[in-house]
């Protein structure tokens, strides 16, 4: 059989979205974001918004999301997402306008206005990637490490008595009158892909329909940040972060 | 068409001019002495008549990042906001700044440094026209003196920063926010359409409509000799804009053996006191910036060497003489600075009585 043969249409299940481009990503290798990555551009796609969707990418790693997705793009300010969505969204309706944000971003820097916009129902979708830790600056301690946890600014694990605790961000979030959808999810495995991509779906309708803040939290790995094999920080997320950082559906209004 | 003829504050002039000019969003957060515009736009209630989006947010940074936000999509938007509200937003500024991108910002400005007053002040001038946030970045800094400068401003503001593709700001002082004058509204005109705001802006985050390539706006470039190139860029609109866009006003210089230098509410205490010498035979002109950024240093310079003296009056500690100074570089003509701070403004005799210490003997020569 030939590699012609093999990529006839009746035998693709599987291919690269179209609006996943050819740039090569600067992502570590384990690391969840190109999983959530994948996902965006292929909802997007299956959902007909490529000429309706904004972007707002957050500082972290996922500060060149835009290198990797071809859609337009608005690169925020650290941890201020949420307050240009707001604007983007108000001032353009009919577009779909979502923000992509890590822990540091969202529930350190940007607390006030993610709390705020999603107290005020903006008709964005927020996506959330929780690894509990800060990956792009080298490994520090973000809002949402675990208690015990060794990151470079907490190189004896986090104390709660010197650094607080771990802040469950997305609990809050579902508690605002203003959300319409909160959820947790995770990537590590094809069945967590699945329930992901559903639940970033109903974010995205969401959205385009105007029902509210939609919130949806992928509990993520970060291996280089942890310091762990791919596989081993798959296995001590699912045995330590899913604790504290439980997955399921939160809220949801518009059933 | 009838002039529309209205008795109303700076501050409600500059609400009601950006609803009359077409604004798309307006994004603020209160804060003394500027809140009648965010309660002017919430009472016109312009949503319901031009479609415009005007939003209380939850800080200064928030309103700024949605101006940011908004400006991103090629909206016309605009934050306002009084000195420490504008040092909150400094961060925001030199990213509109560096991304390209076009909105007015409005600083009523109140006494600091700190929380410092509530009452009238110009001490924000260094920071208006010297940068303010981090890198390197100007904004085109407009100074009104009256309250119909702050309805024309709007539109100036505005033309400005979509022309050049950079924030424009409104350096208003808290005297001309607050004051009460006869002002004419602009004649309103509509919002521009979804069509306009393509062909206009090219650039702008609306969606990839027509399958077009993606716009992405953003101010991070981590390879050096681009950064460098998108600096030399900036630099390029910056001095356009210098050579095209300066503004002044002279009341007197033709026939003047002295100058004053006064930007703002002040200049027109100025002009007062200028009125009181002329009476005594004392030849006295002024010059009023209208751009603090960019300077009339080519005007100055002229004049300095036409005149025996200079006198710079702020509302500050003396921070627009720095730039009078470097306007006069190369003559050895003596420039001074009055200034009173924080809420204390000077009557024309005080003025007066400033410009004869420095002057008072030559001058009645």
């Amino acid at each position: 059989m030939t590699r012609q043969d093999i990529i006839k249409p009746e035998n693709l299940v599987y291919e690269k979205p179209r609006l996943l481009n050819e740039n090569h990503m600067h992502y570590c290798p384990g690391c969840s974001h190109g999983v959530v990555h994948r996902i965006i551009a292929e909802l997007i796609e299956e959902m007909g918004l490529e000429e309706k969707a904004i972007g707002v990418a957050p500082v972290g790693c996922a500060v060149f999301a835009y290198k990797y997705i071809d859609i337009d793009w608005i690169e925020a300010a650290h941890g201020r997402a949420p307050a240009i969505a707001t604007a983007a969204k108000r001032l353009n309706p009919e577009n779909l306008v979502f923000t992509y944000q890590g822990d540091g971003d969202l529930a350190a820097i940007g607390t006030c206005e993610t709390i705020h916009a999603a107290n005020r129902g903006e008709n964005i979708a927020i996506i959330f990637i929780n690894n509990g830790i800060y990956g792009m600056t080298g490994g520090q301690m973000a809002p949402t490490t675990l208690e015990g946890m060794k990151t470079s600014t907490t190189p004896y694990g986090r104390r709660v008595d010197l650094n607080g605790y771990p802040l469950r961000i997305t609990d809050i979030a579902a508690q605002l009158d203003g959300t319409c959808y909160v959820t947790r999810q995770a990537v590590h495995t094809p069945a967590a892909v699945r329930k992901a991509k559903a639940a970033i779906r109903q974010a995205f309708k969401n959205s385009m329909e105007g029902r509210g803040t939609s919130f949806v939290e992928i509990v993520s790995t970060c291996s280089s940040g942890w310091k762990m094999t791919p596989e081993a920080a798959n296995k001590w997320m699912e045995e330590h972060m899913f604790e504290k950082y439980p997955l399921g559906e939160l809220k949801n209004t518009v059933k | 068409m009838e002039e529309d003829v209205r008795l109303m504050k700076g501050n409600e002039a500059i609400a009601h001019a950006a609803i009359r000019y077409g604004v798309d969003g307006y994004f603020g957060y209160p804060i003394t002495p500027q809140s009648e515009i965010l309660e002017t736009l919430e009472a016109e209630m312009p949503w319901e008549t031009t479609g415009m989006v005007v939003l209380q947010a939850e800080s200064e940074v928030a309103a700024i990042n949605m101006v940011y936000g908004g400006a991103s999509t090629g909206k016309a938007v605009m934050t306002s906001s009084s000195s420490p509200g504008i040092s909150l937003k400094q961060e925001g500024i030199s990213y509109l700044a560096a991304t390209e991108l076009p909105a007015l910002i409005v600083n009523v400005m109140r006494g600091g440094p700190g929380l410092g007053t509530i009452h009238p002040s110009q001490s924000d001038y260094f920071q208006a026209v010297k940068g303010g946030g981090h890198g390197d970045y100007r904004l085109i800094v407009l100074a009104p003196s009256s309250v119909q400068e702050m309805a024309d401003f709007v539109a100036l503001g505005f033309d400005l920063a979509f022309k050049y593709r950079t924030p424009s700001m409104i350096l208003a002082d808290g005297i001309v926010g607050q004051m009460m004058e006869k002002v004419v509204l602009p004649p309103a005109r509509p919002r521009r359409t979804a069509e306009q705001i393509a062909e206009q802006c090219p650039w702008a985050a609306t969606g990839r409509r027509g399958g077009r390539k993606p716009n992405v706006l953003t101010s991070l470039e981590l390879d050096s000799a681009v950064m460098e190139k998108n600096n030399e860029r900036f630099q390029r609109t910056y001095s356009e804009i210098e050579r095209n866009e300066v503004r002044y006003q002279e009341y007197f210089t033709d026939d003047a053996d002295y100058l004053m230098v006064a930007f703002g509410s002040i200049a027109r205490i100025c002009l007062k006191s200028i009125e009181m010498a002329r009476a005594q035979g004392i030849k006295i002109g002024l010059l009023r910036p209208i751009t603090l950024w960019p300077f009339p240093s080519a005007e100055i310079a002229r004049l300095s060497r036409k005149v025996k003296g200079m006198l710079v009056v702020e509302l500050n500690a003396g921070q627009m003489i720095e730039d009078v100074k470097l306007a006069a570089a190369g003559t050895d003509v003596p420039i001074y600075h009055f200034g009173r701070m924080g809420g204390i403004v000077p009557n024309p005799d005080e003025v007066l009585a400033a410009f004869m210490k420095h002057f008072g003997n030559e001058s009645q020569k």
